[in-house]
């Protein structure tokens, strides 16, 4: 992987849910700031987000929920981008109670950006959850 | 008498020329004496309507020849009397878990005095897929009620007298479907079906526009919006057939014009498909209801309900024909904004829902849901529910903004800004109409197709970012005022065991219905699905009936209707 190619991030609704601005407006700030941005859009599953992740040679998933069911939903991204061999970072967008942060840490997400991340954040953390990967 | 006080007055001869009054109201000419003939006619409810010091505040003000609430075109509201009569409908949306949770919960609010029932879906129900479908994992019972089969839907009202309340049901795609399986169950309780009375959102335009929660293609989906609206017109007297939203089209992240703009031209869209499917205009424009957003920016949400309403009468008067006064009134539900609510310093929310729910109330609305505080957290606690439901009692009792219709109205900054409304709205009403050729309808599908809508909000969503990120647009507790420890609260969560009981039950229905009935029941329904002349309803209550789930018509009549994809545009 050249260290000169922008970094590459997938981003993704997961199940069901269609709260999608969030989504739409982190793309838009991430293609500002210089990533290469992957929309996958709406009711993607665990297997076409690792599909894609593959095909599309992704540094980075970002992955929204809106609906109360990260917590089931977040892990098996994680655990089916595992299963692929792939060590991509996880980060989870949307409205997710402070409690479960830990959860889903624990559970291999790389970090988590709840309403009224800044636009400076969002990027940030990106590119500090994107970096390790950017660097092997 | 320049400004004059319009309250109970001596009656005048012109009250009895009920011709004259017509003629004049079909003018749109504002007429003191019929407004003075329909407020006596209203019945008034038990209260003093006086300020805190004892003034005595009459019902409406206005200069000599002012439009008059009650009368064409609606600007002021629909009704003369308005909160006069009859306060809003403090209606909180609720639903959670299995059925039979839900249903505790409703039996609750009937035996505390209320008689509205607002069901909310989990998100499988709503994209019309069974709880054991591999897609449904992880959602079942969170956001809403599962709904599988008929028996569930027994379950839900079970004891409640589906002829003595109203219940509204929050479901677009497979609102066919569910309508058939809540007449199911009035049809095995004995109850007529022309006793049953509520709303079903069944706004499927808005879905392919904001919410996401579309199954079929836009053109099957308007043949099964105007099947309910047949069957409820045949059959349903007192059913709200649809209940169009801008709601969701101002959370996705509309300006409010947008939202006023988009809501009211798919209005005008169904209006047209229901004319094009054979109904007469005053047959089902009165069933016709809104849905509004309550956002921030008080006077801009008020200006907004009342272009709404003054649109509406004047389109449906003037390009649908219609003649009957309840075509012409725009009634709407208020919700206060999703979006507006910040996970910083959560407390703060009260307020935002506060003067955002007095807004709603001072533009008229019929009916009210307030947000609960920690919902930028977690679906909300009971605690966080009911200080929402005290935010509009407290707006109710205490601050006597009840006692006049409209009485921002003549503000010159309210009326400016209720005219700038109107002119943007008029603005996209004539996009979409070049788009479609003349048609609404046509319009709505062409920039559905072409992804305009969401183009359209996905910029004003863009730009409001923008002004958060310069600091051009502050948010108490995110870019300004900013505390950095922020507590969090109490927030609720959901036992995972639903999911594991909703399954276990609708595994148990499966394996004790007549297959051969289910056969024939989703194979009538194939058959009729491809006649677009059928009205789908009798097909869909006979399934219900024979325990067809919700996922096994709708994927039946996806074989028939196909699937839509939206464009992944950024």
């Amino acid at each position: 992987m050249s260290a000169e190619r922008p970094v590459r991030v997938l981003v993704a609704k997961v199940g069901l849910d269609g709260h999608d601005r969030g989504l739409r407006i982190v793309a838009r700030i991430l293609r500002d700031a210089g990533c290469e941005v992957i929309y996958a859009g709406l009711r993607q599953s665990t297997d076409t987000i690792t599909a894609t992740t593959i095909e599309e040679d992704v540094d980075i998933v970002g992955v929204s929920m809106h609906n109360g069911a990260h917590l089931t939903l977040a892990p098996a991204v994680v655990d089916s981008l595992r299963a692929a061999g792939l060590d991509t970072p996880v980060i989870v967008g949307g409205i997710v109670p402070p409690a479960d942060i830990p959860i889903l840490k624990a559970a291999g997400i790389a970090a988590v950006l709840g309403p009224g991340a800044s636009n400076e954040e969002v990027v940030a953390t990106v590119l500090a959850a994107a970096a390790p990967v950017a660097r092997a | 008498m320049p400004w004059a006080a319009y309250g109970r007055k001596p009656a005048t001869s012109e009250q009895a020329l009920g011709f004259t009054l017509m003629l004049k109201y079909n003018q749109g000419m504002a007429d003191r004496a019929a407004w003075q003939d329909s407020f006596d006619h209203s019945p008034t409810r038990p209260a003093q309507f006086e300020t805190m010091s004892g003034v005595p505040v009459q019902p409406v003000y206005g200069p000599d020849g002012a439009e008059l609430p009650g009368q064409f075109p609606y600007t002021r509201g629909p009704y003369a009397s308005m909160y006069r009569s009859r306060l809003w409908t403090m209606r909180q949306f609720a639903g959670f878990g299995t059925a039979a949770d839900t249903n505790g919960r409703f039996k609750e609010l009937l035996r505390s005095g209320g008689d509205g029932l607002s069901t909310a879906f989990d998100m499988p129900t709503l994209l019309g897929r069974d709880s054991d479908d591999p897609l449904a994992k992880g959602e079942v019972g969170r956001a809403g009620v599962a709904v599988d089969t008929q028996d569930d839907m027994e379950t839900l009202f079970s004891e409640i007298d589906l002829g003595a309340v109203s219940t509204s049901m929050t479901i677009n795609s497979p609102a066919a479907v569910i309508m058939a399986m809540y007449v199911g169950v009035a049809d095995a309780t004995g109850v007529p079906r022309g006793a049953l009375s509520g709303t079903i959102q069944n706004d499927i335009l808005k879905e392919y526009q904001a919410q996401k929660e579309f199954v079929f293609p836009p053109r099957p989906s308007i043949r099964l919006v105007t099947d309910v609206m047949r069957f409820a017109s045949a059959e349903l007297p007192r059913w709200h057939p649809v209940s169009v939203s801008g709601y969701h089209i101002r959370e996705a992240g509309s300006t409010a014009a947008q939202e006023l703009a988009f809501t009211l031209a798919n209005g005008f869209a169904y209006v047209e498909a229901a004319l094009g499917a054979g109904m007469a205009i005053d047959e089902f424009a009165p069933r016709l209801s809104f849905f509004f957003n309550a956002h921030m920016d008080f006077f801009e949400e008020i200006a907004k309900y009342r272009a709404a309403r003054r649109i509406w009468a004047r389109w449906l008067r003037d390009r649908y024909g219609a003649s009957d006064g309840r075509s012409l009134q725009l009634r709407f539900h208020t919700q206060t904004a999703g979006v507006s609510l910040t996970a910083q310093q959560p407390e703060v929310n009260l307020v935002r829902v506060a003067i955002e729910a007095l807004a709603g109330v001072l533009g008229g609305t019929q009916s009210l849901h307030t947000d609960s505080f920690d919902e930028a957290l977690a679906l909300p606690t009971e605690h966080a529910v009911r200080l929402a439901l005290r935010t509009q009692q407290v707006i109710a009792e205490e601050t006597g903004v009840v006692h006049v219709a409209d009485p921002l109205g003549g503000s010159w900054f309210v009326e400016e800004l209720t005219d700038e409304m109107e002119r943007q709205a008029e603005e996209i009403f004539a996009h979409i109409e070049a788009a479609g050729s003349g048609s609404m309808l046509e319009g709505a599908y062409a920039c559905i197709e072409d992804g305009w809508f969401i183009a359209e909000i996905a910029e004003a969503s863009y730009q409001f970012q923008s002004k958060l990120a310069k600091g051009d647009w502050i948010q108490v507790g995110v870019n300004g005022y900013v505390e950095g420890d922020d507590t969090a609260p109490a927030t609720l969560s959901i036992d995972p065991a639903v999911e594991t009981q909703q399954v276990a039950s609708l595994d148990a229905v499966k394996r004790s219905r007549d297959d051969d009935a289910v056969r024939q029941a989703l194979a009538r329904l194939v058959t009729e699905a491809a006649d677009p002349t059928v009205n789908l309803m009798p097909a869909l209550i006979a399934a219900s009936r024979a325990r067809v789930t919700v996922g096994e018509s709708m994927r039946a009549l996806e074989t028939v209707f196909g699937t839509w994809y939206e464009r992944s545009v950024v």
